[in-house]
């Protein structure tokens, strides 16, 4: 409730700065501040001619395919890379330095080898969030307190039940949280990827809105490629991440 | 069943970790031996190789005339940290074991719940593990290490990080579940008192002394009591030993 209070008051002095420095002081040029009234009006129109919702379903669907494919490559990655000692100790560094990479760097690779296709973004998706995934998977992995291991093995465990017993419910919090992080990452690589295209989604409604100069079009694409980050981050991620650690009597109400 | 040490030394490259040398003992079926000593003697050193989590430098464990080579459930070890699963819940826990043999739903809980009921714990049964008391949680562990009906079992300072109270209850309880089961136990140890009070051979490390290690017969009757003389005296020798050593 709280929030929603905040939102309005933002909203509302959003709206006075532009009507003091574009309508009463003339400051500003019209079409260099986006207003919420004018943000609400491209939605409507977006809305009813179908262009938004189209927008979002690809991108979304770009976004959760991308995304799936970097989780089981990042799953993989990490497994093998936590499992062979050799590409722990020289895999892993080329790794996190390919991670550090932002994923827009991906771009011009990407349409050299894929052109301006749908393959090409979900390159730059996959590029731009399994390595995180794979480096998030090693370090949960690392961090299953030995302990747990000990006990399993000097209960007959072998190395299959040692990884399905204890080794993965051990490290699921951390996992999730992993993946979590990785899905962010996706979802940003996905706008980098789509900027570039001609293919319906956000990243090009975004663009188009640049081209017409229609700054209240970009505001409301910004604004939408936050709320669908937001509901993704606190409808699927958060409820997981809060249910596992309840369930350990991890979780502290904040 | 006889476990056989012989000859046993180990040695780390770091200086960290207490070397032994020349560990030589034989633990007898049902029989509970404690082993003390100060600290950094390597009493956990020796825990941990006979559990088959490290391997010795030199000299041999057999398990009835085999040789330890790795972890097993044969060999199942009570931590001084719990070791319990925080994604399960107390039953779950002390079916785990039974869970990786194979044993089926029925035998799982039938088990379970026996090994529950003697550590005093079958009304817990769901509980998670964090809404329980430390003294439930190596309850809890006592009767997952009781399930795994092991040939020998190895407790590692088990008790050593409760309060006074909860570990001298502990210990009375476990004295009588031994007498109920006639176990086998390799118990470590760095109180005396509570080595007194549970074994029936007591080996005492000194490292770096003429003899490595010394082994006393308690020989008193159950149920012991700490302020008999007999006890008194027993223990006063014993710290005497450990005490030359660390001086």
């Amino acid at each position: 409730m709280g929030v929603i209070i905040f939102l309005c008051i933002l909203i509302a002095v959003w709206q006075g700065f532009y009507w003091v420095s574009v309508d009463l002081l003339a400051l500003c040029k019209p079409y260099s501040v986006p207003s919420p009234i004018g943000v609400g009006e491209r939605f409507i129109e977006l809305c009813s001619n179908g262009t938004l919702l189209e927008a979002t379903g690809n991108s979304l669907l770009r976004g959760i395919a991308g995304y799936l494919i970097a989780v089981v490559i990042g799953l993989i990655l990490g497994l093998v890379m936590n499992h062979f000692k050799y590409l722990q100790k020289n895999l892993k560094p080329v790794v996190l330095g390919v991670q550090t990479l932002p994923s827009v760097c991906w771009v011009p690779f990407s349409i050299l080898w894929f052109g301006l296709s749908t393959q090409a973004i979900l390159f730059v998706v996959v590029m731009g969030a399994a390595f995180s995934i794979a480096i998030a998977v090693d370090n949960a992995i690392k961090n299953v307190q030995p302990i747990y291991l000990k006990a399993a093995l000097t209960m007959g465990a072998g190395k299959r039940q040692l990884y399905w017993h204890v080794i993965l419910p051990a490290s699921l919090p951390e996992l999730v949280s992993g993946l979590k992080q990785g899905w962010s990452f996706a979802w940003r690589a996905l706008m980098a990827g789509e900027v570039m295209t001609t293919s319906i989604g956000l990243g090009q409604t975004l663009i188009m809105g640049r081209d017409l100069a229609d700054i209240n079009q970009v505001m409301l694409v910004m604004l939408v490629i936050v709320i669908v980050g937001i509901v993704i981050d606190k409808c699927i991620f958060s409820v997981i991440e809060k249910r596992l650690l309840t369930k350990r009597g991890l979780w502290t109400a904040q | 069943m006889s476990l056989v040490i012989k000859n046993l030394c180990k040695h780390f490259d770091n200086s960290e970790n207490a070397t032994l040398n020349e560990i030589n003992l034989e633990v007898q079926s049902g029989e509970f031996v404690c082993i003390v000593g100060a600290s950094g003697c390597g009493k956990s050193t020796l825990l941990n190789l006979v559990a088959g989590l490290i391997t010795p430098t030199s000299g041999q464990i057999l398990l009835d005339g085999k040789e330890i080579t790795g972890p097993g459930a044969d060999r199942t070890v009570m931590f001084q940290e719990h070791g319990l699963y925080p994604w399960l819940n107390v039953i779950e826990n002390v079916k785990f074991g039974l869970k990786l043999a194979g044993a089926s739903k029925e035998e799982q809980e039938e088990k379970a719940m026996h090994y529950l009921e003697m550590v005093n714990l079958s009304e817990y049964r769901d509980y998670p593990i964090h809404q329980i008391s430390g003294g439930m949680r190596q309850r809890t562990a006592l009767a997952r290490a009781l399930t795994m009906d092991s040939a020998v079992l190895l407790m590692d300072e088990p008790f050593s990080a409760l309060d006074k109270q909860t570990s001298n209850r502990l210990r009375e309880e476990l004295q009588r579940i031994w007498m109920e089961t006639k176990r086998t136990i390799l118990f470590i140890t760095h109180s005396v008192e509570e080595a007194v009070y549970l074994g029936d051979r007591v080996v005492v490390l000194t490292p770096g002394s003429e003899k490595e290690m010394d082994i006393v017969e308690i020989g008193l009757e159950r149920p012991r009591h700490v302020y008999s003389p007999e006890f008194v005296e027993l223990r006063h020798r014993i710290l005497e030993e450990i005490r030359g050593e660390a001086i």
